[in-house]
């Protein structure tokens, strides 16, 4: 056990991290009632006139309807493929499998210009339009990463034994799969898809590369504050989505938040 | 629920026989599921990252603005040769290697308690705490930060009501080198968060038996075992921060501050070059070269981190 | 963004653009002569444009300069056609360039060119010729503004002319009670660390434009026009003030935020920041100051491979409307081509017309240096000019040194 002395240090860091973290996100909403339309402290005045603004903005409601479109797919393929590659990497041995997955961990330890530039350049030359799809090329590449990686640990983590087990009691490898495999790596899969569905929602570097005309949400928010002079409106639109995603988050913290293996005193 | 198992009759043909023929070859299942990701991989994304290198030994015509293939070492010259470039280079790894240091600083106790001393519940809000941010968007989230470090910001007005001079943060080094911390903090914290949960309290406790001081024990036990995970974490921040153009656009300014270290004054990074040169000049070769600088540094990072465990805790 | 694609078709136009682009770049925005088209003309000469306007495509992609999409007259237009528009904003002409590459890419319909941006789009075939007789207002246009040098090529018209205007000194009324009447201000170390200016290679004409007064005897005549020993000279100024500047603006927005936060006090800006930072009350002005200053002419012009052309034409067909034409001019704070402009002007708000010059160009066209693109062979002939590849590459060193 930490000392008094010890857990107190720890908890005053831990609540000024926590106000370092959401000071600056609790000024978001703030400045969504700014009477005025460019930004500056102390805030002026409030006025709620840009919610129904942003509500009629067809440009908002296009470029939302895209992020989510483009997330959606790409967290779908991610899905797919990124277990795919856990469950395979997971049972092999074989050769070259460091240099496999050194592969996956790519599109993140890259910086995203490169991979933005490289897919950018990957579609001209091969005279692909620009479009929702070459979006969700480049946002399915970095989700492929975070659904393998989360799916993979999870994997490592679960005892062998179990699908052994099953299969000696009867269970076709779909059975297996279906009533022990899964349910043991579904809460990942839950967190993988929700955390690489959150990047692909908030990207923006990669998707300026691989977008056409099209704007997502983000490269959207880039925009109005070029224009600097509808800043609220990004405030409404951004603090929407945070309350939108405030429960979601908190049932992703549960389902990966630690299995308390720490606390067991079985030793691994 | 065994018995009935056992006593189930088998169904005839149908996949039964195909998933035995698999399960004798469980190379082969492993080669099917990894064809999909690994074609992806390869065909879109090594292509796309080969394609990269090749633009970058050809050359682009002012006049039509054409990309020719014709083969030459002049982009990389320039870089070498051209002090401007060096600066760039030399700014972006430095300040990337400053966040790194300071996320990792902040995150390692935070996530400790995290791990180790939160009850069950808080460690649930505090994990959600860390990921919610990554919902608000990136660019807001630095926009507020131009709120609160500039000339009549939030810091200032703190500072004044205090009866302290005001700060001249807004727009310099120090305020990049504030705002990247911040967005990258989750990044840094969930991996070493991960890596110090895995920590068996049996260990501390076996550390205690054998007279070690919690302290003593946190050093010699935890941190090399979480180590990993904070490796993990630098990864991001440090790539993060080495290709991102967006922060210096918006928080970046003319300080001096690079100038004590030979590395001139401006909020200029590679990754600004390389958006220029695509989005502006057009000249994708050159950027194209400029780019291959920051893979090059993540090559190496990636090979030390690898040596360091970090991998298995990602 | 798009880049250009390396193609077997493309392969045609590099004859004909790269002998033409040298003569036909000499054109300027200002009154200079007509293009000296003796050589190939633009790729796209020969396609015809629309004769009518058929019904609305529903979408309408633009490039355009921050503040030329204002929901003020973007809404009642989507209203009348039901072309939905969806703006991408470029900072400088460079980038405008990149993003029509390959003719829009298929992607783009039109973008809001100016003067330096609308030859190379003409002659690197990626806008193709438009049909003025679908626009009624052009007919109420200035004269000059009909077919000026940089859209309009042997009587083809590339585009249709939109506004023109200044690149202003912006300052805070504050620090300067009375308007500065020098870019001295800019260049002065007594306002260490609260300047700013564009982060763009063509703000070297700026800093030429300034010593053109201060050192006549560099012998500068037109900014854009440099030998060597001139751009020298203003890469020397510029390297003296790079210690005065708080940060080299990219995006207007920052601009605007620079001066809420009394971050700067003076600084080089577009009537757009001006007028926004007014309107929020914050307390600046602009001026023009006496060695006169830079500016742009804008067209829309359309894009080869447009995929909603009809929009695009209704679109032009919206601006170039007197209503519009002021709208757009008071919001930007630049002078409308539309003769007609200068009642709808005077109606929103008074002495509007004559302060925006928008009754009669006269003398106050004339001091415009109107953004063209530097190129190496001279006005005079001989070819010691410096290029915009090096005007791009001297920037980066200032700026990023």
């Amino acid at each position: 056990m930490e000392s008094l002395w010890a857990r107190f240090a720890l908890r005053f860091w831990v609540v000024l991290i926590l106000l370092f973290l959401f000071i600056p996100i609790l000024l978001i909403p703030l400045y969504a009632f700014n009477s005025s339309n460019i930004e500056s402290w102390p805030l002026p005045g409030l006025t709620t006139k840009w919610f129904a603004e942003t509500w009629n903005d067809t440009e908002v409601q296009t470029a939302l309807g895209l992020s989510l479109r483009a997330g959606l797919i790409a967290t779908a393929l991610a899905l797919i493929l990124g277990s795919c590659a856990a469950f395979a990497i997971h049972r092999m041995t074989f050769f070259g499998r460091d240099v496999v997955s050194l592969l996956f961990v790519l599109p993140l330890a890259l910086p995203g210009i490169v991979t933005g530039l490289s897919l950018n350049s990957f579609f001209h030359y091969t005279g692909i339009t620009f479009s929702i799809w070459t979006i969700v090329v480049g946002h399915t590449t970095f989700c492929i990463v975070i659904v393998y990686n989360n799916v993979l640990a999870r994997l490592r983590r679960t005892q062998g034994s179990l699908i052994e087990a099953a299969m000696d009691l009867g269970a076709n490898g779909f059975q297996t799969f279906r009533d022990v495999t899964l349910p043991l790596i579904a809460t990942s899969v839950v967190a993988g898809a929700m955390l690489a569905f959150a990047l692909s929602f908030d990207e923006v570097i990669v998707t300026t590369f691989t977008a056409g005309a099209q704007n997502t949400l983000p490269i959207w928010i880039f925009g109005a504050i070029r224009l600097g002079q509808r800043l609220p409106e990004v405030n409404v639109v951004v603090s929407f989505v945070i309350l939108v995603t405030i429960v979601p988050v908190i049932i992703a913290a549960r389902l990966t938040g630690g299995s308390g293996i720490a606390r067991t005193t079985a030793a691994r | 629920m065994a018995a009935e198992t056992v006593g189930r009759p088998r169904k005839k043909g149908g996949a039964a026989p195909l998933q035995a023929w698999l399960w004798r070859r469980p190379w082969l299942r492993s080669v099917l599921l990894l064809t999909p990701p690994l074609a992806w991989f390869v065909l879109i994304y090594l292509a796309s990252l080969a394609l990269l290198l090749v633009t970058a030994f050809w050359q682009i015509n002012f006049f039509t603005t054409q990309i020719e293939q014709v083969w030459n070492l002049d982009n990389f010259r320039t870089i070498v040769s051209d002090p401007t470039y060096r600066l760039i280079i030399g700014r972006t790894v430095v300040m990337a290697a400053i966040v790194t240091v300071t996320d990792a600083i902040i995150a390692f106790p935070f996530a400790y308690y995290m791990a180790r001393v939160a009850s069950r519940r808080v460690q649930t809000l505090l994990f959600a705490a860390v990921l919610l941010p990554l919902w608000a968007s990136y660019i807001a989230r630095v926009y507020s930060w131009i709120l609160i470090l500039n000339h009549s910001g939030v810091l200032n007005w703190g500072l004044q009501s205090l009866r302290l001079p005001p700060a001249d943060v807004g727009y310099t080094n120090v305020a990049m080198w504030i705002v990247f911390s911040y967005i990258w903090l989750p990044f840094m914290i969930i991996p070493t968060y991960s890596a110090m949960e895995r920590v068996p309290e049996s260990l501390m406790e076996a550390a205690a038996d054998l007279g070690a001081r919690r302290f003593r024990a946190v050093r010699d036990v935890v941190l090399p075992l979480a180590l990993p995970g904070v490796v993990a974490g630098s990864i991001f921040t440090f790539s993060l921060t080495l290709g991102d153009y967006i922060t210096p656009i918006l928080v970046g300014g003319e300080s001096s501050g690079w100038r004590s270290l030979g590395l001139g004054t401006g909020s200029t990074f590679i990754g600004n070059v390389v958006y220029n040169n695509v989005g502006i000049a057009n000249n994708v070769p050159f950027a194209a070269a400029l780019a291959t600088i920051p893979v090059a540094i993540m090559a190496l990072y990636l090979l030390g981190a690898k040596r360091l465990g970090a991998f298995e805790a990602l | 963004m798009n880049t250009t694609e390396a193609g077997p078709g493309f392969r045609l136009r590099l004859a004909t653009a790269a002998a033409a682009a040298v003569i036909a770049l000499t054109a300027c925005g200002s009154t200079g002569p007509a293009a000296g088209s003796t050589t190939a003309p633009p790729p796209t000469a020969n396609l015809k444009p629309l004769t009518s306007i058929g019904p609305g495509e529903g979408q309408l992609n633009l490039i355009a300069w921050e503040g030329y999409t204002d929901t003020s007259w973007v809404k009642p237009f989507t209203a009348a056609t039901g072309c939905k528009v969806n703006a991408k904003f470029a900072g400088s002409s460079a980038e405008m360039v990149t993003l029509m590459a390959g003719g829009g890419g298929g992607q783009y319909d039109m973008v809001s060119a100016s003067g330096d941006a609308d030859l190379r789009l003409i002659y690197g075939g990626d806008v193709r010729p438009m049909n003025p007789d679908l626009i009624p207002d052009f007919n109420n246009f200035q004269d000059y503004f009909k077919a000026p040098a940089y859209n309009t090529i042997n009587g083809i018209h590339y585009g249709i002319s939109l506004q023109w205007g200044p690149n202003v000194l912006l300052y805070s009324t504050k620090k300067f009670p009375v308007a500065p009447t020098s870019w001295g201000v800019l260049y002065d170390p007594a306002y260490k660390g609260v300047i700013t200016v564009p982060d763009n290679p063509i703000q070297i004409a700026d800093a030429a434009l300034y010593l053109k007064s201060t050192q006549p005897n560099l012998g500068i005549t037109d900014p854009y026009e440099l030998t060597q020993k001139q751009f020298d000279a203003t890469i020397a100024l510029l390297k003296q003030q790079k210690p005065l500047i708080k940060k080299y603006w990219d995006l207007a927005g920052t601009e605007i935020q620079l001066f809420t936060s009394n971050e700067v006090v003076a600084g080089a800006a577009w009537p757009y920041q001006t007028n926004t930072l007014q309107a929020a009350r914050v307390a600046v002005a602009d001026t023009i100051p006496t060695e006169g200053a830079t500016g742009w002419g804008d067209t829309w012009m359309l894009a080869t491979n447009a995929p909603h052309p009809n929009c695009a034409y209704m679109w032009t067909k919206w601006v170039s409307t007197p209503l519009v034409q002021a709208e757009q001019a008071l919001f930007f704070g630049e002078t409308p081509v539309n003769k007609l402009a200068c009642a709808q002007m005077e109606r929103l708000q008074a002495h509007s017309c004559a302060q925006y010059h928008a009754d009669a160009l006269g003398s106050y066209f004339d001091s415009i240096k109107f953004w063209k693109t530097p190129i190496a062979t001279c006005d005079d002939g001989s070819k010691n000019c410096i290029d915009y590849s090096q005007w791009q590459s001297a920037w980066t060193t200032v700026t990023a040194g």
